[in-house]
Order: structure tokens, then sequence, then C-alpha cells
């Protein structure tokens, strides 16, 4: 990154920042409307119509219904809530672990360095799909165990963006000094070495969950994930492919396209997020 | 050349002086110990599993067999032994090459791999290809055109499709060229009812094509925003500012000053990507019925063949760790810089 770029973008800052700011306000708003809306529309995707079987969009049924009449649109927002919490917690779960790996990883001294190490690369060594589908069938499937699963998996990535911070902070002359004053690492990874993860942390947990509801919504495509008779977005993908042939389009194109738009709404708010939090890292 | 030139790699994964011998024993050693680690995982996740292993067997058909038969069925797999005395076992078998029989398919795990991996390796390795061309002449584009519309529209196009589910794409592609406007199969790698002799390399490919396209949208937005950061990088260097200074603009300074620099993420990116190739093979696979390792893995999960699975774990963990490994070789080839005494 060259010189000039940087001072033109610390000279344009705080506009750009109360930009972001309302974006991050307006999308979380989105998100909450979501989740709301999925709470409202439960019944009502439940609900079957046989006078209006296998329709297309129209005023009645905005996303058409599926072969037993069911509401399309209130099924896909009963879905993206229930991605939404799986995500979520998932993502969460997951950032926690990559936060406590890192933290013992550059306090506890070299062989815990080694130890995290092995097991980032150990978790790195199987295809993605193939250890979620392998933990999926382990834990014997459902909407618990896809959480468990996606928690399990997804933490690598981030334990080294994060242990590199950690080595930063540690490798600091402060925390030399708070060394020589007897401070344990305990104490250490408290006082001076989690207040400087936090920001990291949240910025992560943003970027972590697009990968998880995608992975999620894989796992249900195939069989292996939430209950079948949920109305989970992978789900209802699942379903509309033994329709396409036929013709209903909508079936697989509107539940996509939300899916889509809200993984893409969430992954604009991790990049807004790390832009404010730490700029340095904004130009990919 | 001095060892403070390999800098450009961490230092870990450098041969360091001692060159590609010591180079390929380490990596060979880790191979070793990954797999040890999978075979203990993969196994203790099949253990805990709460599938009971003879239902799976027998299928619907449970029923028609009595307790009494469910216990020498049990009895005589070896189901009362503790899990350390059967992964003892089963690890035993292993290093002799043998992976057991595959429950779904009647065949020994090997072969069933074996054939699989044949037929997904086409079509993961045109994915593969189309993916690194296509993300590698669009990085560039967009890097050239830095902050312009080209740039813009490439970077937010990249940015989507690594959004977008895999299986999401497929189904899409599926409606509009199989059902829409039928110029492309709706499944399988071959025509339905035609002996496996009778079908011509024409009618292979044709059934590949769809399957490939939605495999290489999936790798191909990394490979986008890598390279085209790499090529941002490369215009803002010295040796640029000095062929700029000599006269060198437009298609020869690309071709002469930034490919080769730029080409070293979009090479790693791709070689690192085996894993995620071969997910988005699992997904594809199964919405385009394409009979590949994929869509053997998904069958193995739903139908329960616990030796399947694990030979495709551990298979699989070779898979990932070759093109980890390529991408290492390749790119001490194609960055000097990285190579070492000894190494040419």
């Amino acid at each position: 990154m060259s010189a000039p770029a940087v001072a033109r973008r610390s000279l344009a800052l705080p506009d750009r920042r109360t930009r972001i700011v309302a974006f991050l306000v307006l999308a979380v708003l989105l998100l909450i409307g979501v989740v709301v809306a999925g709470t409202v529309a439960q019944d009502a995707a439940r609900t079957t119509h046989l006078d209006a079987v296998s329709q297309g969009p129209s005023a009645a049924h905005w996303f058409g219904t599926d072969r037993l009449g069911r509401d399309m649109l209130a099924r896909t927002l009963v879905g993206l809530r229930l991605s939404l919490v799986v995500g979520t917690t998932a993502a969460l779960a997951s950032a926690v672990i990559a936060v406590v790996l890192a933290t013992v990883s550059v306090t506890v001294g070299r062989w815990a360095e080694t130890a995290v190490n092995w097991l980032v690369d150990f978790f790195l060594a199987l295809p993605h799909l193939v250890l979620l589908i392998l933990l999926a069938f382990a834990l014997g499937g459902g909407t618990q165990a896809v959480i468990i699963a996606v928690a399990i998996t997804h933490w690598p990535t981030l334990t080294r963006v994060l242990q590199a911070q950690a080595r930063q902070v540690v490798a600091s002359e402060y925390v030399a000094s708070s060394r020589a004053l007897g401070t344990s690492g305990f104490a250490l990874a408290r006082g001076h070495l989690l207040p400087h993860l936090l920001p990291h942390f949240v910025v992560g947990t943003a970027l972590m969950f697009p990968h998880a509801i995608l992975h999620e919504a894989a796992l249900s495509f195939l069989g292996l994930g939430i209950d079948p008779s949920q109305p989970a977005i992978g789900i209802l993908l699942s379903d509309s492919m033994k329709v396409l042939s036929a013709g209903m389009w909508w079936l697989a194109v509107l539940p996509g396209v939300c899916l889509l738009v809200m993984v893409k709404l969430v992954d604009s708010i991790g990049e807004n997020l790390r832009s404010v939090i730490d700029p340095r890292s904004y130009h990919l | 050349m001095a060892a403070d030139t390999t800098t450009a790699v961490p230092a870990e994964t450098s041969p360091g002086r001692f060159g590609w011998g010591r180079f390929a024993a380490k990596r060979a050693l880790r191979l070793v110990v990954l797999l040890c680690g999978v075979a203990v995982a993969a196994f203790s996740l099949m253990t805990a599993s709460p599938v009971d292993p003879v239902r799976a067997y027998v299928g619907a058909e449970v029923a028609r067999i009595g307790p009494e038969q469910q216990a020498l069925i049990e009895d005589a797999w070896g189901f009362d032994d503790p899990p350390v005395e059967r992964f003892l076992a089963w690890a035993g078998e292993l290093v002799q090459g043998n992976l057991g029989d595959s429950i779904v398919f009647n065949q020994p795990v090997a072969d069933v791999i074996a054939e699989r991996f044949v037929t997904s390796l086409a079509l993961m390795a045109a994915a593969w290809t189309l993916s690194a061309v296509l993300g590698f002449g669009m990085g560039l584009l967009a890097g050239w055109y830095r902050g312009r519309w080209v740039d813009r529209v490439l970077t937010w196009w990249a940015y989507t499709l690594a959004s977008a589910p895999t299986f999401w794409v497929a189904l899409l592609l599926l409606y509009v060229f199989a059902v829409s406007l039928r110029i492309a199969p709706v499944c399988c790698a071959a025509p339905i009812g035609v002996l496996a002799d009778d079908v011509t390399v024409w009618d292979r490919l044709h059934h590949l094509i769809l399957p490939a396209v939605t495999l290489s949208i999936v790798g191909v937005a990394p490979i986008v925003l890598h390279t085209r950061q790499a090529v941002v990088e490369v215009l803002a260097s010295d040796h640029v500012a000095f062929a700029r200074a000599q006269g060198e603009r437009g298609w020869g300074l690309v071709r002469h000053r930034i490919m080769r620099n730029a080409a070293a993420p979009a090479l790693m990116l791709s070689f690192a990507s085996f894993g995620e190739l071969f997910g988005g093979s699992i997904l594809a696979e199964q919405v385009f019925a394409y009979p590949g390792l994929g869509a053997a893995t998904t069958t193995a999960a739903l139908r329960q063949d616990v030796p399947l699975l694990l030979g495709i774990a551990l298979f699989t963990t070779v898979f990932v760790f070759c093109g980890n490994l390529l991408g290492d070789v390749i790119h001490r080839f194609v960055d000097p810089r990285v190579t070492v005494d000894g190494a040419r």
C-alpha cells in the first residue's frame, strides 16, 4: 500500500465513517426485521392452501406456492430466520474457540503454540465439507448437530489472524515491562491481550457468519443437516430440485436470491466493521 | 544465492539450505502424521455416531430379523469389542492397504474410490482449469483498470459469487440451460440407457459442461481478488516505474513485467483450493446426479456406509495435501527468489 493512498483515506474519514455507521444501523435493523418476520410467518409457513397448489408468484403469494400450496414467502422468511439463528450461534461459538486458542498459544508457552498450530493444520487437512459431513453424521443430524458441526469447523482461519495480532501485542514493550513486574500469564491475557483482540473478534465473527450460513444450507441441502420437515433454505432448495424440470423456477430462484442477499448483507457488515476498526487491512 | 533471498515464504516451509531432499522428507512425515490424526479422529466420530450399524446394514427389513439375530450379527462383526480394539483391527488392515468393503456399493472401498474419483477428476480438472484461467484473466483486467468501472464490476461480481451457495448456482444453471433452453443434459455423466462402451467423448463433454461451470464459479472469486491485489502491488513497484520510464506500456508491460509476478498468488490459491474444489464437487454432483466421488460421499453419509466414509476421509486428506504440495513446489519454480541452492 502506498503512502499517498493512506493520507487521502484518512482525510476523507469522517464523512466515510458516518456513512458506514448509517449503513451498519440499517443493515442490522433489516436483519432484526427478518427475524421478526420469520417468527410471525411461522404459522403461515405451515398452512396448506389446497386451492392454490404449485402456483407461480402472484399478488396473493409473492413467492408462489409449493406442491402442498404453502406460501413460499412465509417459508423463505422462516428459513432465513433459521439461517440467522444457526449462523449467529455457530459463528459466535467458533470465534470464541479462536480467541481462546489464540490467547493460549501466545501466553502459555512454546508447546502450546505448537499444539495449536497442529490443531489448525489438522482441521484444514480435510476438505471443509467432508469434515462437516463426518461431524453431522457423528452427531446424528438435526439443527443442534449442524450448529455444533459448523462451530467446530470454522475457527482455524480466524485463529491464525488472531494469533498474528496476539504475537504483536505480546512482543510489545509494555507487555515486556508488565511481565517484568511479575504479571501472570492469565492477568496478561485478560488485561493486555483480550482488549486488543476484541475488535478482531467482532469483525471475525461477522466475516465468519456467511461461511457458517452457506455451510448450514449446504448440509441441509444434502439431507444431512436440519430436519427436512423444517423450512430451512437448504431444505427448500433441495425440495425445489425435485420439481425443477416441471418448470417451477420460483421455488428455486426466490429463496436462493434471498439467501444470497442476506449473506452479502452480513458480509458487507463485516467488511465495513473491519474498515472502521482496522483501516489498514481494508484494502483487498 | 544466499539464504536471505528466501524471505518470500515463511522460513518453516522453505527448503532451506538443505534443498529438496529435506523438503520431501519433511512433507512425507507431515502427511503420515496428518493421516494418523485423521484416521483416529474419523474413527472416533464414526464410533460416536448414534446410528445403529446393523440397522443401517439391513435397511428397511430390520423388523424381519429378531433381536437374537441382531445380537448374533453384532457379535460376528465385533461390536461388543472395546472401541480401541476395533480401531486397532481396522488400522491393522488399513496399513496393509485394505480399506474394507463398502456397504452401499457392495465393493471394496478402494475400488469404489478409485472408480468414482476418475469420474470426479474429469469434472474437477475442467472446473479447476476454467476458474484459474478466468480468474487470472479477470484479476489482471481488474488490477490494470483499478478504480474504473471494469474493476468495480469485476470486483462486485467476485464478491457476489463468493456469497452465492454453490448448489443454488447449480440449480439456476440447470433450470436455464437444461430445462428451459434444453441445450444441456439434465443429469448424469453419460446419456441414460446407452452402454458404457457406446458413450462418445462428445457425450461425456456435453454432460460435463454444466457441473464444471458450476464448480468453476465457486473457485473463481478468490483468484480474481488476489490477482487484482497482486497486479495493483506490482504496478506500484519500482521495476514497473522503470519499465514505464523506458517507454514500455500496454500489453507488453502486462506481459513482461506484471503477469509473472501476479501469477504467484493465483497459482498458490488454485492449488490450495483442492479442498474447496472437492467440497464444491459434492454439491455440484448432487444437483446434476453426476456419479463421482462427491455423490458417493453424500450417499455414504445418508446410508450410513461407515467404511466408505472413513476411506473418503483418508483419501481426501491425501488429495488436499497433494494440492498444497504441488502449490509449494510450483511456487518455487515460478518465483526464482524462493528456490535455493541445490534446488535447481
